[in-house]
């Protein structure tokens, strides 16, 4: 590489081993740590020239050496974390301030019996065999180098384990919040919903200040047959952020999962989503709404794997660009031999509101079963004219019918948020979007 | 002194004439490519200067080049060091002396295919009567051409009475360094066709390599070129439904076409090449490059593809909008059945202000066929208001086959309209099960059923091959349905 880049690699290797050398860990974990380090110091940072990197560069995260705190790093000051909470939502809370669980500003009241809502780091003491047998399992053999750094270094998180039958009216809040300038934050998450269970898990990401910093987050989500988990990812990072997530789902008979993903902020965020259709009847939909402007790049891979028949699948993402926006959408439906009648469709969306934004959409089908009924939509485009003209014609100013059409074309993926104060609180970022003015130059 | 260095230069020149001599004496070149063999094909051709250096340049790209990777399809790493990249034309002896001795399997496809007797010797490879050849088609054809000023000849003759043409316009759209097979053909390609219309020349015919069979055989390496200077038309035809006799494994093919302001090209190809046997042995590897330029206002490339043939298929016909208000088009059926793996699709580069392109692929996938479709739509910052529509609908028969579809969408320019659609469905037990109950015979029942799905495409071939299109389908996908 001609550019004089800190072997970045190479240092987390190193933060890996020495980590490695004090933990006292259980064997299990230590057998998975080892092989996301080999793997980490094999494959190291994705490349352009790998066609799943194709157009995102994440040689600015190198560039920066963001590095992990040290294990025993003073408290952070505890910031005013009030805003971001969710207003009438009376589930479990918990916040984690630069990776560590905050017990002052959590709230693990309103739990029933039947579930356990506690941190990773508490559940590898409290429930390591529940562990062993579930982190890291869900992850594909062919993961990029984000995933084992992740894993190699991983110290907390959350865990969600609800038993069978249990159902849980409450949503989960889990806030990830960033304070630290040039930290690496790796947040690991582990969902368990077993047999008959039901459970809503929020989670979002956030910042206090403007500092550059790196999450690389990683969500596992077991959904047992019959099980139903509703999965948000509220990613609303500040504009120098760098955020790389994975979440990976394992969706058994006759459960459903569905997932939002909501991506409000961050500078190059890059989100991968696999979810393994891995038993007959499973259900999984999948909706994002991304909203790049300035210089934000958006990356979002999706990767649906029907490996077993009668399952279904929708994908509906759309995504907002103004400014120099750029954003990428790949996302791609793999039905394998034998899983027929495999249901699967997928539709993306992309606003262009400015001359200097580019979105670039990829869907991808793969079949080998014939009696499938599959089929994917993309569209790249501007607002109507027709109703623009409908609302001036109403006597609308240009900006504020520019602004209400944008509105509802976020609106119907919001539409799908069934979390009210969640919803509203997208609706106002998105307004608030809107009234800097972004989209207006568009008609310039 | 000046003697001296006359006896030198004649002793330099007579070295490098007696080491050609002697191969073209032998008239069997050793199998592999080198620089040597380059130099003897252009050498056997009598090709000017610039071919030569291009050929040359070509080849030393290719040596720094590695085979792509990324095409959704799998096959044996191809030697092509055993490969003989020039083998003199063909005598007539060679081929068989009448029908009856051409395999009786080829005879019943014909017969099938409705074909007429003179074809079917035209097409398997019997030699021609002289008497037919002198007074073909094909002669009174290119009087009535030539009275327009179309140029419609093998590309080696227009390489020898067309150099400025040739030198101006080849590469100019597949630079010789554009990927591996097209740089592979840049350094070796053998012949092919060379069209050019003039101004405001509306060619009054559909121009076929099926008119030119009585010249040289194209070979493994065929290089295309067309030209339609400002308001021309003309309308091409490659391939034809009948399967080829041919004894090469690799093809890698070029076509490039250049159309300039308000001119307008109509590529149709239909191709039916050996695709192997029903455990996948043997069959042709087709990885061909196709493109054309827009390269000025209103101008016009339609392609239309109907690919039966072919072990393996890798082939993505592309159109770079370059002028306001250009038009690209692309229609494509692709069969695969067997063990047939086929990765086909299109580019289209919008560049230039109101530039639309269509793209509408039919994918059918029966036995064990792969079929893939892969696709880009890219809409630079200059294509204001670029409009694309694309669909690609594949067609599943039978439950070990494979449906892919790979598109790439890439937009600049918030003016830009950009539409990608995409079905995968099992063929109809319904609709089967109707003709079926109407006394078709399952065969006839799928044959029909896929020619309807066909039919956008179907209806953008020039009306002969669309018949006969049909009745390919049909023979492509017997024994699909048991």
């Amino acid at each position: 590489m001609s550019n004089p880049a800190p072997d970045t690699a190479a240092r987390y290797v190193q933060v890996m081993h020495e980590r490695h050398d004090v933990a006292r860990e259980a064997a299990w974990l230590r057998t998975l740590r080892e092989s996301a380090v080999a793997r980490f110091a094999d494959l190291g940072f994705p490349l352009q020239q790998d066609e799943d990197w194709k157009y995102t560069d994440v040689r600015p995260i190198e560039r920066a050496a963001f590095m992990p705190l040290p294990l025993d790093a003073a408290t952070p000051r505890i910031p005013d974390a009030s805003q971001f909470r969710l207003d009438g939502v009376s589930g479990p809370r918990l916040v984690f301030i630069d990776g560590r669980f905050s017990a002052p500003l959590s709230d693990l009241g309103g739990v029933p019996r039947g579930a356990t809502v506690t941190t990773l780091a508490d559940a590898l003491i409290s429930q390591p065999q529940v562990l062993a047998a579930h982190l890291g399992r869900y992850i594909p053999d062919d993961s990029h180098g984000f995933i084992a750094l992740n894993t190699a270094l991983l110290s907390d998180g959350t865990f969600v384990r609800i038993s069978a039958g249990t159902r849980m009216e409450q949503p989960i809040h889990v806030l990830y919040l960033a304070t630290a300038n040039g930290a690496l934050l790796l947040p690991r998450n582990l969902i368990i919903a077993e047999r008959d269970s039901q459970v809503t898990i929020v989670e979002h990401y956030a910042a206090v200040g403007e500092m550059a910093y790196f999450t690389n987050s990683l969500t596992e989500i077991f959904a047992a047959d019959n099980a139903t988990v509703e999965h948000y990812r509220v990613q609303d990072e500040n504009r120098t952020a760098f955020h790389v997530s994975g979440v990976h789902m394992q969706i058994n008979r006759s459960s459903r999962v569905t997932t939002h993903a909501l991506d409000l902020g961050g500078r190059l965020v890059r989100n991968d989503l696999r979810a393994v259709l891995a038993d007959s009847g499973g259900e999984c939909h999948l909706n994002g709404l991304y909203l790049a402007t300035d210089r934000q790049h958006i990356d979002n891979h999706t990767h649906i794997d029907h490996a077993q028949s009668h399952c279904t699948s929708r994908e509906f993402y759309r995504g907002v660009l103004s400014g120099r926006g750029r954003t990428v959408f790949r996302g791609r439906i793999i039905v394998r031999p034998g899983a027929q009648k495999s249901d699967a469709r997928q539709v993306n969306n992309n606003l262009l509101l400015s001359r200097d934004a580019e979105a670039d959409s990829q869907p991808q089908l793969e079949i080998y079963a014939d009696d499938v009924m599959c089929s994917h939509g993309a569209t790249v485009g501007q607002l109507d004219e027709n109703a623009l003209f409908y609302l001036r014609a109403r006597a609308l100013s240009d900006a504020d019918a520019r602004d209400l059409l944008t509105f509802a074309f976020a609106r119907e993926v919001l539409d799908r948020v069934r979390l009210a104060p969640l919803r509203a609180r997208v609706e106002l970022r998105l307004a608030a979007a809107m009234r800097r003015g972004a989209p207006r130059e568009a008609h310039a | 002194m000046e003697a001296s260095s006359r006896d030198i230069e004649t002793l330099v020149r007579r070295e490098y004439k007696a080491g050609f001599v002697t191969d073209v004496e032998s008239d069997a070149v050793p199998a592999g490519l080198s620089e040597d063999v380059i130099r003897l094909i252009s050498e056997k051709k009598r090709e000017p200067d610039f071919m030569l250096e291009w050929r040359l340049r070509a080849y030393r790209q290719w040596l720094t080049m590695r085979a792509p990777q990324w095409a959704h399809v799998h096959f044996a790493p191809i030697d092509f060091q055993s490969i003989v990249y020039y083998s003199a034309p063909k005598s007539r002896d060679d081929g068989p002396k009448s029908l009856a001795d051409v395999d009786p399997k080829l005879l019943e496809t014909y017969d099938k295919l409705g074909i007429p007797l003179r074809e079917r010797e035209l097409l398997a490879g019997v030699a021609i009567d002289a008497v037919f050849d002198s007074v073909s088609v094909a002669t009174t054809f290119k009087d009535k051409l030539a009275a327009l000023g179309i140029v419609f000849c093998p590309f080696s003759e227009a390489v020898q009475k067309h150099p400025d043409l040739v030198r101006k316009y080849l590469g100019s759209v597949v630079p010789y360094a554009d990927n591996f097979y097209a740089t592979l053909n840049s350094a070796v390609f053998s012949d092919g066709s060379f069209v050019y219309v003039p101004k405001g020349v509306r060619c009054p015919m559909e121009l076929s390599t099926y008119f030119r069979i009585n010249a040289s055989k194209t070979g493994q390496f065929e290089r295309t070129l067309i030209i339609a200077d400002e308001g021309a038309y003309v309308s091409y035809l490659e391939g034809c439904t009948a399967p080829m006799r041919d004894e090469n494994q690799l093809h890698a093919a070029v076509v490039e076409l250049i159309a300039l302001k308000d001119a307008q090209i109509k590529y149709s190809t239909v191709q039916n090449w050996y695709p192997g046997d029903e455990q996948g042995r043997g069959g042709i590897y087709n990885f061909v490059t196709k493109r054309g330029a827009c390269r000025g206002e209103n101008a016009k490339i339609s392609w239309t593809q109907v690919e039966t043939g072919s072990a393996i298929t890798w082939k993505y016909p592309s159109v770079i909008l370059e002028g306001d208000n250009s038009v690209g088009e692309f229609y494509s059926v692709a069969v695969t059945n067997n063990m047939q793996q086929a990765d086909t699709g299109t580019k289209m580069l919008h560049i230039g202000r109101n530039t639309r392109s269509t793209i509408i692929s039919k994918g059918i996938s029966s036995g064990r066929g792969q079929n893939t479709y892969r696709g880009q739509v890219k809409v630079l910052k200059s294509a204001e208001k670029a409009r694309n529509y694309t669909q690609c609908d594949s067609l599943l028969i039978g439950d070990r086959c494979g449906a892919h579809t790979f598109p790439y969408v890439e937009v600049r320019n918030p003016t830009a309209s950009v539409e990608h659609e995409a079905t995968t469905s099992k063929i109809s037990e319904d609709q089967l099960f109707y003709l079926q109950s109407r006394g078709l015979t399952a065969e006839d029942a799928v044959s029909m059923v896929v020619n309807g799905f066909c039919k956008t495409v179907f209806k953008e071939l020039p009306m002969e091959f669309a018949v006969e299109a049909q009745k390919l389908l049909g023979l492509s996908l017997e024994g699909a349905v048991g």
